[in-house]
């Protein structure tokens, strides 16, 4: 048995120090840049956030019970391209078939990883080929775009406001609340904990450790196609080409978060942070102008790599 | 009899990839008894167990029980980055109106329940950062508090310290008092006698005693256990160390003042090539960090360590090349690489030795591993199968052989026997005293009294971190060596 020395006093630094970093970026941000700060700014950093926060939610999960889930990007862009083309059904469609199918990708994933024992890297590998594939296939290999109907009540989902700020941002919030409150306050939320934490004690403990795995893959599968729904509603078409890669943006806001890759310990809060962090650099380098867009990338893979290296600093 | 029985098996039958785990077993457990289950390793308790509990569906046979099972395991099965709170409750966490978990109350019963046991850390600190002894009290409180009718506890006893044995014995009687039955799995014959009412005796799979316990001695429970005659017993006694080595020599090994605040402070200990150098000791006295300290994996505040009269570099390297090698106490993290055959692991230290240019020989490495694994007698299959598949004694066994085949002069032993079957045991007590009088100077460290008793040529006690006393010849007795580490107990007893 690991015996864990000043682990509490790490965790609280895991939490806090991304807390502080994005206080520290926002507020350079602001002084720096003076349109950072700007309420129309602000609203559409909170939009562009909202997205990728509902991913990461799932993601979140997934990588406390020590899993991972690759195929997030890919179900991602099928639950855009899903939403658009059942939009000419109607509003329901257009949200339920995303939701469906995509949970149904999650469940598989998870049934498989839980079932047989297979390594969720690769699972998940195969579902987002599988996904991305089925992508093409139903989009003429990217050549069509589902157009949503400009007057559908699907699109409100997506640019309806209050106050200015976007519908995405509400669910997203909402979303986030819940998980958070799931993941601490009910049994599932502990049943993730010790899956995560030590799955053969937890199987011991009588924790229904393959129900939990199914239900963190499917839950992952399913965010990820709401969140995609939103963009295609925010963006009133199923765009084919996004999502690549963005299974990796949410690992690296999980553990940017203070979640552990190796599963057991981990917060919804530390992933909205995450977000909050990724974003708020992606918004001052467009804000930069002058830089290559691409830039983002490499200041967000840095900065992935700075906050790995502190969890290993801060677990001495 | 009238019997009124919570479990019942019969003729249950278990195997596993053609291993036949449970033979035709039968097992009754009383209402409210203390049954010890006893057998060496692999004779098939924790499958049966684990049938008991409905882990395992016997392939054969019927079971059936009449009530709530809870189990404590040996290797405490809590999950160390959850808060020892949320490990008390997983499952039956009290909820508040809106049907979440109330922290607040947890913690709260978390804390009370767990005095109860002498435990007073912060329920709400990961259960990873508690002593193992303090976990394995939190599994106990866990099973306990789950309101079962058949407590089974496998082991419980082993990774703890004598005070908290008493509480653990303590635990089982209000849990007898309470009607509660327990099967009581442990190797330890003590406590089996103090407490337990009944015993079964497992041997390969098949049930072959089951009776009152305080009408069978000790001597007769050791000889169904391991299937030999009790004149044999009696002839080699139950450790199989023989007599002592004839060492006068100049020290082949002197470690001098070792210090390394604030586990040690100023440990010397001396071996003369041939002999068998016991460090006893609390839990927690500093007998493993001596053991790091020698072979340079402990970073020193001061002191020196020379072998052959030449002084060591301070890192395991330099240590390994001077002829000093150590086996480590946990075999699972520290030792043992489960997914490589057994070849693999014996090799693993010897490789450069072996190898020329990077490239090993493989016809070497055969001969080599073939040598230790008859020598050692280990039991495999062929060189080729995985190690994890070995028992406990057998996987000591190839430790043993990989920093033997590095051709040491210096052997630190920490715990050598620790959690291996009886069989096991003696055959590896039998191979220290075999090696050492091939020469071999060894360091032996053990909780077990009689094992440093019987298979060490000398003694020395450590206490707080330093050398309390050293034992040799006529003084190598139980009550001296007591008696030179219960002195912390009257400083103790002083200073406050």
């Amino acid at each position: 048995m690991t015996t864990l020395t000043a682990a509490t006093r790490t965790k609280v630094l895991q939490r806090q120090g991304s807390a502080v970093a994005l206080v520290l970026v926002v507020a350079v941000s602001w002084l720096v840049f003076p349109r950072f700060g700007s309420l129309d700014n602000l609203r559409d950093l909170a939009l562009q956030g909202s997205f990728l926060a509902v991913i990461a939610l799932g993601m979140t999960f997934v990588i406390i019970t020590g899993g991972i889930d690759l195929s997030v990007g890919s179900v991602y862009a099928l639950g855009g391209v899903l939403a658009a083309w059942g939009s000419q059904y109607g509003f329901l469609v257009a949200l339920a078939l995303p939701l469906v199918v995509c949970a149904g990708i999650g469940l598989v994933n998870g049934l498989l990883i839980a079932r047989t024992n297979m390594a969720p890297f690769i699972v998940t590998l195969a579902s987002l080929l599988f996904a991305r594939g089925l992508l093409l296939a139903i989009t003429d290999e990217g050549a069509t775009t589902y157009q949503i109907p400009p007057d559908s009540a699907f699109v409100e989902l997506g640019r309806g406001t209050v106050f200015g700020f976007g519908y995405p941002i509400f669910v997203a919030a909402a979303l986030c609340l819940l998980g958070g409150v799931v993941l601490n306050r009910t049994s599932s939320g502990q049943n993730v904990f010790a899956t995560g934490g030590a799955e053969q004690s937890a199987i011991l403990m009588g924790v229904p450790v393959a129900r939990t795995k199914i239900g963190v893959y499917t839950a992952s599968g399913t965010l990820a196609g709401l969140a995609g729904a939103l963009t295609a509603a925010y963006l009133q078409s199923g765009v084919t080409v996004i999502g690549v890669g963005t299974e990796l943006d949410a690992i690296a806001v999980v553990v940017i978060g203070g979640t552990l890759l190796t599963g057991g310990t981990g917060m919804v809060l530390g992933t909205v942070i995450g977000v909050g962090l990724i974003k708020v650099i992606q918004n001052v380098i467009n804000q930069i102008g002058t830089l290559d867009s691409n830039y983002q990338s490499v200041v967000s893979g840095v900065f992935l790599l700075v906050v790995v290296v502190l969890q290993r600093v801060l677990r001495r | 009899m009238p019997t009124d029985p919570v479990i019942e098996v019969a003729g249950v039958t278990k195997t596993f990839a053609g291993v036949r785990a449970l033979d035709d077993v039968d097992f009754t457990l009383e209402k409210g008894e203390i049954h010890a289950l006893v057998g060496e390793n692999g004779a098939g308790k924790s499958t049966l167990i684990k049938v008991l509990t409905g882990i395992h569906t016997p392939d054969a046979g019927r079971v059936e029980r009449h009530g709530r099972i809870s189990t404590i395991y040996q290797e405490v099965n809590l999950v160390p980055l959850m808060s020892v709170a949320a490990n008390l409750f997983l499952g039956r966490e009290p909820r508040t109106r809106l049907g979440l978990i109330d922290r607040a109350r947890r913690d709260a019963d978390a804390a009370a329940l767990l005095g109860g046991y002498g435990i007073t850390a912060d329920v709400r600190s990961p259960l990873g950062t508690l002593a193992v002894g303090e976990q394995q009290m939190v599994a106990l409180a866990r099973a306990v508090q789950a309101e079962a009718d058949v407590v089974i506890m496998d082991e419980p006893t082993s990774s703890l310290e004598p005070r908290e044995v008493e509480t653990l014995l303590g635990v089982v009687a209000k849990l007898h008092e309470a009607g509660i039955a327990v099967i009581y799995v442990s190797h330890r014959m003590d406590e089996l006698y103090r407490i337990c009412d009944r015993v079964t005796v497992l041997r390969d799979g098949k049930r072959v005693h089951t009776g009152s316990l305080a009408e069978l001695p000790r001597i007769e429970l050791v000889s169904l256990m391991l299937g030999r005659s009790v004149t044999e017993i009696r002839k080699h006694g139950t450790t199989a160390f023989g007599e002592d080595h004839h060492a006068d020599t100049e020290p082949v090994l002197e470690a001098r003042d070792l210090t390394s605040t604030p586990r040690i402070n100023g440990v010397t200990v001396s071996i003369r090539p041939g002999e068998v150098v016991g460090l006893a000791g609390l839990l927690g006295s500093g007998r493993t960090e001596t053991a790091k300290a020698i072979i340079g994996a402990l970073p020193l505040d001061r002191g020196t360590v020379l072998v052959a009269g030449k002084p060591v570099p301070r890192n395991v390297k330099a240590a390994t090349r001077a002829g000093i090698s150590m086996l480590a106490e946990d075999r699972k993290t520290e030792g043992i690489i489960p997914n490589l055959s057994v070849r693999e692991n014996i090799v693993l230290a010897a490789l450069p030795k072996l190898s020329r240019f990077g490239v090993t020989s493989r016809a070497k490495q055969d001969r080599i591993v073939d040598t230790f694994v008859k020598r050692l007698r280990i039991k495999v299959s062929s060189p080729e199968q995985k190690v994890s598949e070995l028992s406990g004694g057998n996987q000591q066994k190839v430790l043993l052989a990989r920093w033997l085949c590095t051709e040491p002069k210096i052997l630190l032993l920490d715990e050598p026997t620790r959690g291996i079957d009886v069989g096991a045991k003696a055959e590896v007590q039998a191979l220290i005293d075999e090696l050492a009088r091939e020469g071999l100077a060894v360091l032996l460290i053990s909780s077990e009294l009689d094992e440093l008793l019987d298979g060490a040529d000398r003694l020395v006690v450590l206490r707080d971190g330093a050398v309390a006393g050293e034992l040799e010849g006529a003084r190598l007795t139980r009550e001296h060596v007591l008696a030179a580490i219960a002195a912390e107990v009257m400083d103790d007893a002083d200073s406050h």
